[in-house]
């Protein structure tokens, strides 16, 4: 090997490093975060001669450069596209030919399997595709945009698939900030003194033993009641996954759709398998997508779940647009009934966000006076603003 | 290339199977002085490679485990406060002036090292385990990597600590939390996946090797075909190898023999109540028959 390495020396300094440096721009046009210092240490790996191996170069560079699954993932391919030219044509046209097959497969309904994964896979294999084209960077300023798109714009499947997977992904987050938050205000906590002295008395006085008084306050219980009727059908999955989302990361939240009648959705969301639980909510879902009657749900809820489940550290969250085909002195009824035992109501309406959009539905008037919050949730804009206000009720 | 494969031999001395991409990264690792990144699945692993690195080397292996609401007083130090009102109480009749009893009351004496000012005090660099670290709170991120590069922690009594020795850096993630850039930056990344049967079948049989080649090469099958199915709890190599414990230990030469007893022992690698009422008896049988 050393022998090798001296005959090519003069290689190694002109056109290789040269080559090198050229592969992490080739990298940085795939989205790839380098800097400096990724440089200066991809030229140790170099001087350590494994420029001259193809594979330990690229294990070398791989472990350097990668910094997720996705990069990792995506790596070997820019590898090769890079390193040997004469293939890039066949795997560009292969990664072109695998994105037309994925697509197909999502219009056949995927066959079980890793659900959520597979579609993240999918939504990667057309980014790649992308930059191998034009070579600019489309994430940052995709997603900004994307944040503030209406969810009823949405029209291409990818799209629906990746602001799915979205929503879900900042419904988990919320939990981690909502605890983080009240664990600072736990930090506040004070000596008791009295007690602190009581064991004090043990030691002769000194107090070596401290006592603390915490503040307790626990994270507030979510329940989500989802409206599914026609009119909320552009937006009724979006928030099944966002649902979804909050269920798995607050272990007490509860989720229930309801049109014409009220429907415990919680352990179907549960399921993993995103098709199973696509089986399992079709199963229950008859009737789907038909009128509304707020009320009488809201009274199903009372009287089935209130108890149970509604308690002082719940905050009701009610997803409709408020057009109500029921009675609104029911609603206001129940709605009364209901903030008594619970601790915030919160309405969210998709369409609040539309301009010119009053709320005029007879339902809706007659639901706002008892709301703590009303806010719109037609992007993902306004949801991730949702965290903020659920933290100031 | 010969490095390589000296280093991945070392690594199977000390009970590790690994591939040559592994051995290469872990060889890069220790040119570079860089923490390496592990992510995959629970149980492939990843805790693992750490071990086996602090046995090749021969050296300490200091492991902090990461929770939700790790704090910098259970990863880097905490004075010992019950020991230090002690000393002021036996120093007041001393008559030392109040800045010398401070100097005392602050020193090393009272201070209760945790992980992460352990790995830096050490004399000779050990092997420090940052594992799960998806699990700890961004702001202990931000910590630790502040750690990680400077290689330094000040505590305010007794000024800045300097590294008298640089730990070589293991961390490992599940996946569960979005790790930050920088710290994904800061770090050698390496993904380790689920064995494939060869190297599966090398584990079991440098790990057991008075376990036969046919019972072995079952187990494998059957664990192999059990990870294609849509199970909650998938399982790592550390179930298969508890299993094939468990069967050695019935005396069973080959999966066949008694499949009825087969189904007792499948709580080795079975670990949520769904998967076991996925796995009924024909299921099971079935997976025999093809592991044949």
């Amino acid at each position: 090997m050393t022998n090798s390495s001296e005959q090519n020396d003069f290689v190694l300094e002109d056109t290789l490093l040269d080559r090198l440096l050229g592969f992490l721009q080739h990298l940085r046009s795939n989205g790839f975060h380098l800097g400096i210092q990724e440089e200066l240490d991809v030229m140790k790996i170099a001087d350590s001669g494994a420029l001259l191996q193809q594979k330990r170069l690229r294990w070398g560079l791989r472990a350097l450069l990668c910094s997720c699954t996705d990069d990792w993932q995506r790596f070997d391919r820019l590898f090769d596209t890079y390193w040997k030219p004469a293939n890039s044509k066949r795997e560009q046209a292969a990664s072109y030919a695998k994105k037309m097959d994925s697509k197909k497969g999502l219009d056949g309904g995927q066959p079980g399997g890793g659900g959520e994964a597979a579609e993240a896979d999918h939504a990667e294999e057309g980014d790649d595709s992308d930059a191998g084209d034009g070579g600019s960077k489309g994430g940052a300023s995709l997603q900004e945009s994307f944040a503030r798109s209406d969810f009823r714009q949405l029209s291409d499947e990818s799209q629906m698939r990746e602001m799915e997977l979205l929503v879900e992904r900042m419904a988990k987050k919320m939990r981690r900030r909502m605890t983080r938050r009240q664990r600072l205000q736990r930090q506040g906590s004070k000596i008791n003194l009295r007690k602190t002295i009581r064991n004090s008395l043990r030691y002769g006085g000194t107090p070596l033993e401290l006592a603390f008084m915490k503040r307790k306050q626990q994270a507030p219980r979510l329940i989500l009641l989802l409206d599914v009727s026609r009119s909320m059908s552009l937006y009724s999955f979006l928030f099944l996954r966002f649902a979804r989302g909050i269920v798995e990361a607050f272990k007490d939240a509860d989720a229930f759709v309801y049109h014409t009648r009220l429907v415990h959705v919680t352990d179907a969301l549960r399921e993993r398998d995103m098709t199973k639980a696509k089986e399992k909510l079709a199963l229950m879902s008859s009737g789907w997508s038909g009128g509304t009657r707020i009320g009488e749900c809201l009274q199903m809820f009372n009287r089935d779940y209130g108890r149970r489940i509604v308690n002082s550290r719940s905050i009701v969250m009610i997803v409709s647009d408020g057009y109500d085909t029921g009675e609104p002195q029911q609603l206001t009824q129940e709605l009364q009934q209901l903030k008594q035992r619970a601790r915030k109501i919160v309405w969210l309406n998709p369409l609040l966000g539309r301009d010119g959009y009053e709320p005029i539905a007879e339902g809706m008037k007659a639901a706002l006076p008892l709301l703590d919050l009303f806010a719109s949730a037609h992007n993902l804009e306004s949801l991730m603003k949702l965290e903020s206000s659920l933290m100031k009720l | 290339m010969k490095d390589i494969t000296d280093f991945q031999i070392r690594l199977a001395e000390a009970g590790y199977v690994a591939e040559k991409d592994l051995a290469a990264t872990l060889l890069l690792q220790s040119r570079l002085e860089r923490p390496l990144l592990l992510e995959g699945d629970a149980g492939v692993g990843k805790t693992e490679i750490a071990k086996t690195l602090a046995r090749l080397f021969d050296c300490e292996l200091i492991r902090l485990q990461c929770y939700e609401g790790l704090d910098v007083n259970s990863a880097v130090y905490e004075w010992n406060y019950q020991h230090q009102l002690l000393a002021i109480k036996m120093q007041e009749s001393s008559g030392a002036s109040a800045d010398s009893k401070e100097h005392d009351i602050f020193s090393e004496k009272y201070l209760l090292k945790r992980p992460l000012l352990q790995a830096i005090t050490m004399a000779k660099s050990p092997v420090l385990l940052v594992d799960e670290i998806d699990r700890a709170d961004e702001e202990f991120e931000a910590f630790l990597l502040e750690v990680l590069s400077d290689f330094q922690i000040s505590i305010p009594e007794l000024g800045t600590i300097k590294s008298v020795t640089k730990p070589l850096v293991i961390l490992t993630s599940n996946g569960t939390r979005e790790l930050s850039d920088a710290l994904r930056r800061r770090c050698l990344y390496h993904y380790v996946d689920y064995p494939d049967f060869d190297k599966e079948l090398r584990i079991i049989t440098t790990r057991m090797p008075q376990v036969s080649q046919k019972l072995a090469g079952q187990v494998v099958e059957y664990v192999q075909a059990l990870r294609k199915l849509d199970l909650r709890k998938i399982p790592g190599v550390a179930e298969t190898l508890d299993w094939t414990a468990a069967l050695l230990k019935l005396n069973l030469s080959s999966l066949d023999q008694d499949p009825e007893l087969i189904m007792n022992t499948l709580m080795c690698l079975i670990k949520t109540r769904e998967d076991q009422d996925l796995i009924s008896r024909e299921m099971s049988d079935r997976l025999i028959a093809r592991a044949g």
